[in-house]
């Protein structure tokens, strides 16, 4: 019993890990209809400067608030210098723009900064909080919250806010959006904004349990792209749902069957809901247009 | 565009064959995993021979000769590293490489280097670099075979039999995994438990609370490198773990510590070199001459710790010039093989090396110090 | 539009520069990158034909890549087949299992259809890399030579490795352009790239559409194969990196580059992708910033890629 809580524990964390990079990945799809893979490069971004302006002696609130700036502006120019020069162009060109330009931030990180671990205290210490025999450290609980505020931002943000309602309008069809007053090149650049600073928030969280370096936004991004698929690409449900069912498969996986197959497990399970539900638990149906 | 470019090669090619004619040089070639998932090993190893290349043509180089040293980054991939052989080999025309930072780039290498006849030093732990012997092909690191048997030799004497594994899949913690199974019998350690994680992962809990769930369990081993290490250490302390845990060398820095936490590695065990112990070794000791100034020299240079790899980098160079300057022909590759193999006595950071016709590692388990995690540093066990 | 004629063209100036360029080569580290950039393009020749003609995509095809390494690894060593015959066996598995996985997959589009390729890539170098005891596990193995060279020595033709390596490869290539060219103008390859304006469209003029979908699945899963098994016998050595995702990621990147409709373009990108690490060893620091500059920018000024974008520009210029 305490052994399943435990996984559930370990299920969660890294969940709510898959699930803050897979919702970051949502707004930029639902202006443009891009999968931004440089997603998990926001989120490397976000804990490097934060190491970075920690260790130069920045206070960790403040270094959080720089990081998580720092990456929006990256994120703002991303969109001016290199989706919105290639608007229209077919998907596969998208994701080779998007796929060189986390390669070119990789490349200037390890340049700017090092190649070396990075590591900054925990926001709540690291003493563990005992239930029923299990464990979970605070910044789990920063992480599994931090995933469902910016669920509960997201949601809120795409029903009930006028500029949330524009995004949606902006991806479905964008001429239509432009007749109808929105400022389309303005909601784009929102988005990459946000997107980046949600990445780099979720690096900011992750940090102190994962540890960070230039190069781990790879495996982030390959991990929040299967959670957003498995949910769904685009609904925020779906991004939370999917990614924290990736963790939670994994860690039960890992406990009671392999931990060698674990990832393989959850990749059987992705393929096999797609092949039942080609659009992803929560995505929306849609038809060719001719 | 194609033969533009060509041309483009063919004339950086012809202007670096002219700039080497112009002057008598020692060519020496290195391939190193500088970028990619390797380069938690290629990063200090390049540096540290930029570094040692330097310093010696400042004194003058080897025999008079200044080494102009070729350096290419394989990221870590056989592909390329094969292709950085060749182009070291057939188009740089070095006498000599040193490089191979994971088994997977050092075999690509060594094929090539033993094809062409060049003597190649590998700095990565497999025992089937060295093991049968190969004429042109020597290497500095310990196997990882000798990692575990320290390891294991340690358990012995703490009373420990049953042992719980938990390894990195990467190349590093699969191979000593492997190794650590296969010798652990002949020291009376059973492995009970033998868990997995993958190089990225960020929470090691479920397979440590199986391993928990496991009877008898008296230790946990931890072959890896990375983050994933440092992550065991964290959860084992959280889980309240309480055995006691070892980890490989691959972790053996004083980065290791603070990453894990000063807490949660306390008293951990692990087999490393003299560099990580350069500030309490004894002045009468053997190593601490080459330890305290590479250490130095290093910290220096690039305002980082040093680490074993680099350790594993500085020797192969050390060796390999120690070799060009006793060899009959500085410029023949042939010459200075002959000269590495009689190798004798060659004290370097990793330990002291000795090379026979059978023999392309000659190191032995006494280059491996225990090392625990006391108050924050690491403490050499008694 | 270019029937014949554009065919011959293709194959003529791609045997022109395998045949000529070692008369400039000045060492056999030549030969080496010909050989490779030969096996990149014939990977990326597959994905021309599943990528340009039928419009579907896939971040998983070092998968198959992997699959024909490591039957030339393990094939000549298991069941004593010779390497040449595992190369076809390879070739077979991987038509096999291109088959099977194709049939539910390609019922997925963008990228759903990107997310299931990549989660079977993911797979297969999964399976490489934990099967230790068969696959050498994350370090490799040894893969046989086929003894070819040897044999060509005792006929008097004595090569180098590198020659010899460059010669075969050069020559799969050419073949595999041949066929794909081939394809092209043929009833079913005119079909696949009807799917590529409009899947509704194409089925609504009588295209089998999921038929055409998988043939040209299994067609790009049999060029990777065999280019993968290329490689692990001119290596004489293979890693799982093979079947890595980012070898996946380089070939659909070697493809778009290049130009993603055309078989001369797929080359081209392979050979820039394949030198571009060659020539920054000079600012190896830079080199991934480099890369990541130079697909960004191709794509946004090109998004056609290299070489159709450059023939519209001179043909643009002649009217």
């Amino acid at each position: 019993m305490d052994a399943l809580l435990q996984f559930l524990f370990s299920g969660l964390t890294v969940g709510a890990v898959y699930a803050l990079v897979a919702l970051g990945f949502t707004i930029i799809y639902n202006a443009s209809d891009v999968v931004n893979f440089a997603q998990g490069e926001f989120v490397m971004l976000g804990g490097m400067i934060t190491v970075f302006a920690f260790d130069a002696g920045v206070p960790l609130p403040l270094a959080a608030v720089v990081a998580i700036l720092v990456t929006a502006a990256i994120g703002v120019a991303l969109n001016k210098l290199a989706i919105e020069p290639a608007r229209g162009a077919p998907v596969v060109s998208l994701i080779i723009i998007t796929i060189g330009a986390s390669i070119l931030i990789r490349g200037a990180t390890q340049l700017v900064f090092d190649k070396q671990l990075h590591r900054f205290p925990a926001f709540s210490g690291d003493d563990p909080i005992r239930v029923l025999g299990a464990t979970i450290l605070p910044q789990s609980l920063w992480v599994i919250g931090g995933a469902l505020a910016v669920f509960v931002g997201l949601w809120v943000f795409f029903t009930r806010t006028l500029t949330g309602k524009a995004v949606l309008a902006t991806a479905n069809n964008r001429i239509a959006a432009q007749l109808v007053g929105i400022n389309t090149g303005w909601i784009m650049t929102l988005s990459f904004g946000l997107s980046a600073a949600i990445g780099a928030f979720a690096g900011v969280l992750v940090t102190p349990i994962t540890l960070v370096s230039y190069d781990v936004g790879v495996a982030l991004a390959l991990k929040g792209f299967a959670a957003a698929m498995l949910g769904g690409m685009g609904n925020p449900k779906g991004a939370l749902v999917g990614g924290l069912l990736l963790g939670c498969l994994e860690a039960m996986t890992a406990g009671y069957v392999s931990s060698q197959y674990k990832e393989a497990v959850a990749f059987i399970v992705i393929l096999a809901v797609l092949f039942v539900m080609p659009r992803g638990l929560f995505g929306a149906k849609t038809t060719e247009r001719v | 565009m194609l033969t533009k470019t060509t041309t483009a090669l063919v004339t950086l090619a012809a202007l670096g064959a002219l700039s080497g004619a112009a002057q008598a040089e020692i060519r020496l070639g290195v391939s190193v995993s500088a970028t990619g998932p390797a380069a938690f090993l290629g990063d200090p190893e390049a540096k540290t021979i930029e570094m040692l290349v330097e310093q010696l043509n400042e004194k003058g180089g080897i025999n008079g000769e200044k080494v102009a040293l070729t350096l290419y980054d394989d990221g870590g991939d056989p592909n390329k590293a094969r292709t950085f052989a060749t182009r070291l080999i057939e188009d740089d025309e070095v006498v000599a490489i040193i490089g191979g930072s994971t088994t997977g780039t050092t075999m690509s290498i060594l094929s090539v280097a033993e094809g062409e006849g060049i003597p190649f030093i590998s700095l990565a732990g497999a025992i089937s670099i060295i093991d049968p012997v190969r004429e042109y092909v020597f290497k500095t690191p310990h196997t990882d075979r000798m990692a575990c048997e320290k390891i294991f030799t340690d358990m012995q004497a703490q009373g420990i039999s049953k042992v719980g594994m938990i390894s990195g899949t990467d190349g590093f913690g699969a191979s000593m995994q492997a190794q650590c199974k296969e010798v652990a019998g002949d020291y009376g350690v059973e492995i009970v438990a033998d868990e997995t994680y993958g190089p990225q992962d960020a929470d090691m809990t479920p397979q440590l609370t199986r391993i928990r769930n496991t009877d008898g369990v008296q230790a946990v081993l931890n072959p890896g490198f990375g983050q994933g290490p440092a992550i065991v250490t964290r959860n084992v302390a959280q889980l309240g773990f309480d055995v006691p845990l070892y980890q490989s060398h691959g972790v053996a820095s004083n980065a290791f510590i603070e990453l894990a936490g000063a807490d949660s590695a306390e008293g951990l065990r692990l087999p490393g070199t003299a560099l990580l112990i350069a500030d309490s070794l004894s002045e009468d000791d053997p190593q601490y001459e080459v330890v305290t100034s590479y250490t130095k020299a290093f910290k220096a240079a690039y305002n980082q710790e040093v680490s074993t790899f680099g350790g594993y980098a500085h020797d192969a160079f050390a060796l390999m010039a120690d070799a060009i300057s006793r060899a009959d022909d500085a410029e023949d590759p042939e010459a200075i093989r002959d000269a590495l193999e009689k190798t004798s006595g060659f004290v370097g950071t990793t330990g002291t090396y000795s090379f026979s016709p059978e023999d392309h590692l000659g190191l032995d388990l006494s280059a491996f110090r225990m090392l625990e995690v006391k108050d924050g540093g690491w403490q050499p066990v008694e | 539009m270019m029937a014949g004629r554009g065919k011959w063209i293709s194959l003529a100036v791609l045997a022109l520069l395998i045949g000529l360029l070692p008369l400039v080569f000045p060492s056999g580290y030549y030969f080496r990158v010909g050989a490779l950039i030969f096996v990149n393009a014939l990977s990326v020749i597959g994905l021309v034909i599943l990528i340009g003609y039928a419009g579907q995509i896939s971040l998983g095809h070092a998968g198959f890549a992997g699959i024909g390494a490591y039957a030339c690894a393990l094939a000549p060593e298991h069941l004593g087949l010779h390497p040449l015959l595992s190369l076809v066996l390879g070739a077979g598995i991987s038509a096999a299992m291109a088959a099977l996985i194709g049939k539910p997959i390609l019922r997925l589009k963008g990228y759903y259809l990107a997310v299931a390729t990549l989660g079977f890539g993911i797979l297969v170098s999964m399976i490489l890399t934990n099967e230790r005891a068969l696959t050498g596990g994350p370090d490799g193995m040894n893969v046989a030579d086929p003894g070819l060279r040897s044999l060509l020595r005792d006929m008097g033709w004595r090569l180098s490795g590198g020659e010899f390596w460059y010669g075969i490869s050069g020559l799969v290539l050419l073949v595999g352009a041949w066929l794909a060219l081939n394809l092209f103008d043929s009833p079913s390859g005119r079909a696949m790239r009807a799917l590529h304006g409009s899947e509704v469209a194409a089925a609504t003029v009588g295209v089998d559409v999921a038929r055409q979908k998988l043939r040209a699945f299994v067609i790009s899963a049999v060029y990777a194969s065999v280019a993968g098994s290329l490689l692990a016998l001119q290596n004489g050595y293979i890693t799982p990196d093979v079947a890595g995702f980012l070898h996946s990621v380089e070939m659909v990147t070697m493809a778009v580059l290049g130009g993603v409709g055309s078989v001369l373009g797929a080359t081209l990108g392979a050979a820039i992708l394949t030198l571009l690490p060659q020539v920054l060893t000079v600012f190896a620091e830079y080199e991934q910033l480099v890369l990541g500059l130079v697909m960004v920018l191709v794509m946004i000024f090109l998004p056609q890629g290299l070489l159709p974008s450059i023939a519209r520009r001179l043909k643009g210029r002649d009217a």
